[in-house]
């Protein structure tokens, strides 16, 4: 049996359709990272591993003036022995487009875990950093960044 | 073409720890990007960073957008032998550039 289809449903339908659009343009473009995406992005490295607070030390500027260009410094203790030393020091953001910034690998033979660089900051937030150890252990640090101009917002 | 400064020092005591700087010009473009127009950026980074020290690797950076422009990229490690040390970046668009510095360990 068919039937017209009524002024209700029309709007219904067309309503639906119209937020399955605009949705479906949000979903294209995620503007940034979240800290669920960085939660994430953590466990893609560490797999299903325990992460505790402290061992590693993350000197980041409280203030930054220009996220273009932040100085970071990454910095674990350890004796760097072939036995006991630091594997890797990876870096997250939690509101940069991409949760990734970057991993510092060392082995006994660069003597002393630390690792400095400058970084872009997009937004006012938090900055992890997770020190891998031979043992298998995981040690984390955090930082909050106050940033006024945001980087990668600029056009060319 | 790219240029590097890296900043050993030229001599160490056998077993020291030495402090080992590095900066690459390069744009490190993001990807995130738009033009005037309205069209995207594509990505071009450097992604890869390694150093050597005769031939075995003592330090590598895995480099993601969120590295600033010209990356620097401070690190240690222990003075063994004297020798060479190699750097290598490496990056989208088959960017690929070798510097070394040779070091007397004494």
């Amino acid at each position: 049996m068919s039937r017209k289809t009524s002024r209700r449903e029309f709007l219904l339908t067309a309503g639906a359709a119209a937020g399955f659009g605009l949705a479906s343009v949000i979903a294209v473009e995620p503007a940034r990272a979240t800290p669920v995406a960085m939660e994430e992005a953590i466990r893609k490295v560490i797999g299903s591993a325990r992460v505790t607070p402290g061992r590693v030390k993350l000197d980041v500027p409280p203030l930054v003036e220009n996220g273009n260009t932040v100085p970071l410094a990454v910095s674990a203790e350890s004796p760097m022995t072939e036995a006991d030393h630091v594997k890797a020091i990876h870096v997250f953001t939690e509101k940069n487009p991409q949760p990734d910034v970057v991993s510092f690998r060392f082995g006994p033979r660069a003597g002393r875990a630390r690792a400095a660089t400058r970084v872009r900051l997009a937004d006012t937030q938090t900055v992890v950093a997770i020190a891998e150890l031979s043992d298998g252990s995981f040690w984390s640090a955090s930082a909050d960044v106050v940033v006024t101009l945001a980087a990668c917002l600029e056009g060319v | 073409m790219a240029s590097a400064l890296i900043n050993v020092p030229a001599r160490a005591r056998r077993g020291e720890v030495i402090e080992i700087k590095t900066l690459i010009s390069h744009a490190m473009e993001t990807g995130y990007r738009r033009s005037q127009l309205g069209a995207r950026i594509p990505r071009d980074i450097i992604r890869l960073f390694v150093c050597t020290y005769n031939g075995t690797e003592v330090f590598r950076a895995e480099l993601h957008p969120a590295i600033a422009a010209n990356p620097f990229i401070v690190f240690s490690t222990v003075a063994t032998e004297s020798g060479t040390l190699a750097f290598h970046w490496t990056g989208d668009n088959g960017f690929s550039v070798t510097e070394s510095a040779s070091i007397l360990v004494e």
